[in-house]
């Protein structure tokens, strides 16, 4: 089932299926490595609940739960 | 001699200004969080009879420009100025750098790699195998740890190898993110073994310091740590200073008296510009020097990613960027600094929200001013402690503000909804205590001394002609504190005080100094012997509890420092912009002046 990265719980992990971001965002969240079958890790929410942080190809990167929104992703 | 240009290229935060500095013997600031190079850097070296030119790109994910910055980094490349292009990998995650390593080598023939953080990748149990990774990529690899000493120089032979024999590597036959991202996955694919918790320890402290409950009293506890050495260490030295520096200014006095030196030659020079030096090298100077290398350690640690992190909420909630917390954060050091570093902002409405609210919160000039009034007015003799949770409290008012003002902008001048932004949290690397301490206290030491010199030299002796010069009825500096004085008093303070802060414009060291001399010039003459001393001239020239807080908020919120203002302008390029950015602090910070002014009348009544 398809999700919003957004909806990953902490702990959690998932694999990008698609972003629907416009396009320099779209081109940013690729370059840092989500593309198509990439393996995403949700590691904690801030203290105020957004944003969230992700481990992407060994790297944390932190997106607003607007950001985040914007790629599918299939829990694994 | 041959001369050759080397472009230094990488993601941001892995260590290439540590590399160019270790080249190059270059002081390039580094710091533990994505985006500290906001512009390209330039230096040269020699090596074996050839001279290297390096340069500095701005750190990019990718060559596909999404910033500014990045556009930089790509023009530069494909302009072809450079005769070697280095790819700065970190080594704990290669596999990501390899996207950009591959976009470069598509772009141009002469790359290396260079793997850096090779001691944190082993610290960390991921092992690399490098000759493989070359053999696959068709570029030379060389791991190093720029850190170190001897890491720069790891890479010489690479780079004299590459530039003499020049190299061919396969181009990879698409640049889509997708095509790229699989690629580098199949370079890595047996090459890279990393221990099954390799990252554990970061998760562990990561999930402390951001968790609900603990993640923001970490931060004011930090903060208020911060203070507390500041005030405490700094006592002592003051104290040390003040007593050597004085009595330095008696003897002089003394010796130009028995040597029948009139007057006014020897006036103007010891009681007007030695004594304002000696003001601002004993009372501001210590608090300076120790303030900020603690922070330059947090700095280096990794936790100013994991603050703006733990805030982004709140600037969302203003509309503005969540890197904007990391912008005030720099702040804190300079607001100049702060000011240039709002480049790492992508979107235009909101990096002008950080420009024009950055000197909301104090710079390292106008700290020892909150701390000798909050010590001296309102922690009583109960000691350092209490000051320091007084200004931690004051600190957590001016990001308050900041926030104010960034919403109220994006309501009013710079309306907009935030945009998208991706925010990196590096991993935390122990800082290089040392090298820290030294290095920031000795530019800190050098930089303000200068300044002092400067701008509080010629200051000193104009508040001395002033308060010695008389036309008609008064001197002039009575006739200019005057002057200013119903507007003083309107927010708070007094005629003296509106003066020094204007003659304080250049530099905000020198307004406690300022003050204290047009204060001692009317009069009575006292020399430093500690802040005791100090509180007995203030109230002698009507300050109480309410000229102090007044004072306070009037220092967290004026007009920005000349050089703030100078660098505003050159970053907006536009005049209105930098007029809007000396208002807003000014017109805040007089509007609540006014207010407590108002609400102590009417308790009083």
């Amino acid at each position: 089932m398809t999700q919003k990265l957004s909806d990953i719980a902490p702990g959690k992990r998932a694999a990008v299926c698609g972003i629907v971001a416009e396009e320099s965002m779209a081109r940013r969240l690729m370059d840092i490595g989500m593309v198509q079958g990439t393996e995403v890790e949700c590691l904690m929410k801030s203290p105020l609940g957004d944003p969230a942080a992700y481990l992407i190809k060994g790297a944390v990167i932190a997106l607003r739960r607007e950001d985040a929104g914007t790629v599918l992703v299939r829990e694994v | 001699m041959a001369e050759f240009t080397v472009a230094l290229a990488g993601n941001p935060n892995v260590g290439k200004s540590t590399l160019f500095n270790g080249l190059t013997g270059l002081k390039q600031h580094t710091g533990n969080w994505a985006g500290k190079t906001v512009s390209t850097a330039e230096g040269s070296f020699d090596y074996n009879g050839s001279r290297y030119k390096i340069v500095d790109l701005p750190g990019c994910y990718s060559l596909m420009a999404r910033s500014a910055e990045e556009e930089a980094a790509r023009d530069f490349i494909r302009s072809g100025t450079a005769d070697l292009t280095v790819v700065v990998c970190d080594a704990t995650c290669i596999e990501r750098s390899l996207n950009l390593a591959l976009q470069i080598i598509a772009e141009t023939d002469n790359v290396i790699l260079c793997a850096n953080l090779m001691d944190e990748a082993e610290r960390k149990g991921i092992s690399l195998d490098l000759p493989l990774i070359s053999e696959r990529l068709g570029v030379p690899v060389t791991g190093i740890s720029a850190r170190s000493k001897e890491g720069p120089l790891q890479l010489l032979p690479a780079m004299e190898k590459a530039l003499k024999e020049g190299l061919h590597p396969p181009k990879p036959e698409s640049t889509s993110p997708e095509y790229l991202s699989r690629l580098a996955e199949e370079i890595c694919r047996g090459a890279v073994f990393s221990g099954p918790d390799s990252l554990r320890r970061d998760r562990q402290i990561d999930k402390v310091l951001t968790s609900r409950v603990l993640g923001f009293p970490i931060m004011l506890a930090l903060l208020a740590l911060v203070f507390f050495i500041t005030i405490t260490g700094a006592n002592y030295p003051s104290k040390l200073l003040s007593d050597v520096l004085f009595k330095v200014q008696d003897k002089l006095i003394g010796f130009c008296r028995s040597a029948s030196v009139p007057e006014f030659i020897y006036g103007p020079l010891l009681l007007g510009v030695y004594r304002v030096l000696a003001w601002v090298i004993s009372v501001m100077l210590p608090p300076m020097a120790i303030f900020f290398p603690l922070f330059t350690l947090l700095e280096d640690l990794g936790y100013l990613p994991r603050v703006a992190f733990n805030l982004d909420r709140c600037f969302k909630g203003c509309h503005a960027c969540g890197k904007q917390a990391l912008t005030t954060c720099m702040g804190f050091g300079c607001n100049a600094v702060g000011v240039t570093g709002c480049r790492i902002i992508d979107s235009p409405r909101e990096r002008l929200i950080a420009v024009i609210t950055n000197s909301l919160v104090p710079c390292n000039g106008r700290f020892p001013a909150l701390i000798a009034v909050i010590s001296m007015f309102f922690a009583g003799g109960s000691g350092s402690l209490v000051s320091a949770l007084l200004l931690t409290a004051l600190i957590v008012f001016a990001v308050a503000m900041t926030l104010l003002a960034s919403r109220l902008l994006s309501a009013t001048l710079l309306r907009g909804v935030p945009s998208s932004f991706t925010l990196e949290l590096p991993p935390y690397r122990p800082p290089q205590i040392g090298r820290v301490i030294i290095r920031s206290v000795l530019d800190r030491t050098i930089f303000v001394l200068g300044r002092a010199a400067a701008v509080a030299a010629p200051a000193g002796l104009i508040i001395w002609l002033m308060a010695n010069v008389s036309i008609g009825s008064g001197t002039l500096l009575s006739l200019c504190a005057g002057f200013l004085d119903p507007l003083g008093r309107l927010l708070g303070l007094d005629g003296v005080i509106l003066m020094a802060f204007l003659l304080g414009f250049p530099a905000n060291e020198i307004v406690i100094p300022i003050m204290l001399m047009a204060y001692t010039a009317q009069g009575m003459l006292i020399d430093y012997q500690g802040l005791g001393e100090l509180r007995a001239i203030l109230v002698q020239n009507g300050w109480t509890a309410k000229t102090a807080l007044c004072f306070l908020i009037f220092t967290l919120m004026h007009w920005p420092c000349s050089t703030t203002l100078m660098t505003i302008k050159k970053e907006t390029g536009s005049l209105k912009w930098t007029l809007v950015s000396l208002l807003t602090p000014a017109l805040m910070g007089g509007a609540l002046c006014m207010l407590v002014n108002l609400l102590f009348y009417i308790t009083s009544l």
